[in-house]
């Protein structure tokens, strides 16, 4: 993958672990959204689990020059380190007036990682109004332990996001974050790029750390989201504290002293 | 008769707490919800909800954390079903 100096910021990165996403709104230029309809719906063959990029996507190629756009190449490194390798990818269209919604799901299986995670790219290439269904998602689920589609008894949670987008928009995921496709009550068929990414080295200090210690990235990580009851919100401040120390390689981080008071048990082992 | 299910997710396990996420299921076919469709909750608390004439016949359990897992975070906690019969 092109390096990059567009790295993210500690503050953006601490975005990132309390909301599972970072967006990044018309970052594609027209002639590659233009080219990008085409490509999609002739379809791309599959890429075997586990490929380098650079093997997965000729130079040259529509993906390779999607992923070598500055500010996405310099995303995906800040959050996946050097040389993801490709898990899989996939074009995802929803059809004009298509009857149903996917109900609530994360992708894969249930995972638990909190010191590692993989990135799923989601790129628009036209234009998403409110009635084409666009992605739901929810932001700060992305740590609940539930697996696949069990959450699909949940509708609609307060301060989810139901996207809609310019042209060229990219949205990079946590593994783990609740979304799915929405009914489609246009008469505009979407279209939407999925790339899964793996890591293959420590994510830890991937990002431009020169603002580590921001104050502003204990703010990001104290986020309270309008979905989750109170009394659990705490616990996922508690679990991101776990995934920054993880990131920063600093066990002593923390926020609020929520993960501090609990494991202070003077003279014991 | 009919019924219609509400289901709605508080921010306690108290029935007047915050309505934090919804899901409403019609049986009589007049409407169509699905996943995404609604920013709005259709009531503020659980409690506004029988007032309005629904009736409650399930509510989560309080169940402690399994050992080991106490910091771990899952489903939504506190579970409301209501019903109405048109």
């Amino acid at each position: 993958m092109t390096t990059s100096k567009h790295l993210l910021t500690s503050v953006e990165v601490a975005r990132f672990v309390a909301n599972g996403f970072h967006r990044m709104d018309a970052i594609v230029p027209p002639d590659l959204n233009a080219e990008a309809i085409g490509i999609m719906e002739a379809g791309l063959g599959p890429v075997p689990y586990g490929t380098p990029v650079g093997e997965a996507y000729e130079p040259g190629s529509f993906t390779r020059r999607l992923l070598e756009i500055p500010a996405v190449a310099g995303a995906l490194q800040s959050l996946l380190g050097s040389d993801p390798t490709v898990d899989h990818h996939a074009i995802h269209i929803r059809e004009p007036h298509e009857g149903g919604a996917q109900p609530l799901h994360g992708d894969a299986i249930i995972d638990t990682r909190i010191d590692a995670f993989d990135v799923q790219l989601m790129y628009y290439p036209q234009e998403v109004t409110g009635t084409m269904g666009g992605t739901l998602s929810v932001p700060g689920s992305h740590l609940r332990r539930t697996n696949e589609s069990d959450t699909g008894r949940y509708q609609n949670l307060r301060g989810q996001t139901r996207l809609t987008c310019p042209p060229g928009t990219v949205v990079l995921l946590h593994h783990g974050i609740w979304h799915g496709g929405r009914r489609n009550d246009s008469d505009i068929r979407r279209y939407m790029y999925k790339i899964r990414f793996n890591p293959t080295a420590p994510q830890v200090r991937t990002w431009d750390v020169s603002d580590l210690d921001d104050p502003q990235v204990a703010a990001e990580l104290n986020v309270y989201h309008p979905w989750c009851e109170h009394a659990t919100a705490r616990l996922e401040i508690y679990n991101r504290v776990k995934m920054w120390r993880a990131l920063t390689n600093n066990p002593s981080f923390d926020v609020e002293y929520w993960a501090t008071r609990v494991a202070n048990r003077p003279g014991r082992t | 008769m009919k019924q219609e299910v509400l289901v709605l997710y508080l921010n306690t396990s108290a029935l007047d707490a915050d309505v934090l996420a919804w899901a409403y299921y019609d049986g009589t076919g007049r409407t169509n919800p699905t996943t995404g469709d609604s920013d709005l909750p259709p009531y503020d608390t659980g409690v506004e909800a029988l007032r309005d004439g629904w009736r409650l016949f399930q509510a989560s359990q309080l169940i402690p954390p399994y050992p080991g897992h106490e910091y771990d975070t899952s489903f939504l906690k506190h579970e409301f079903w209501f019903e109405k019969i048109g």
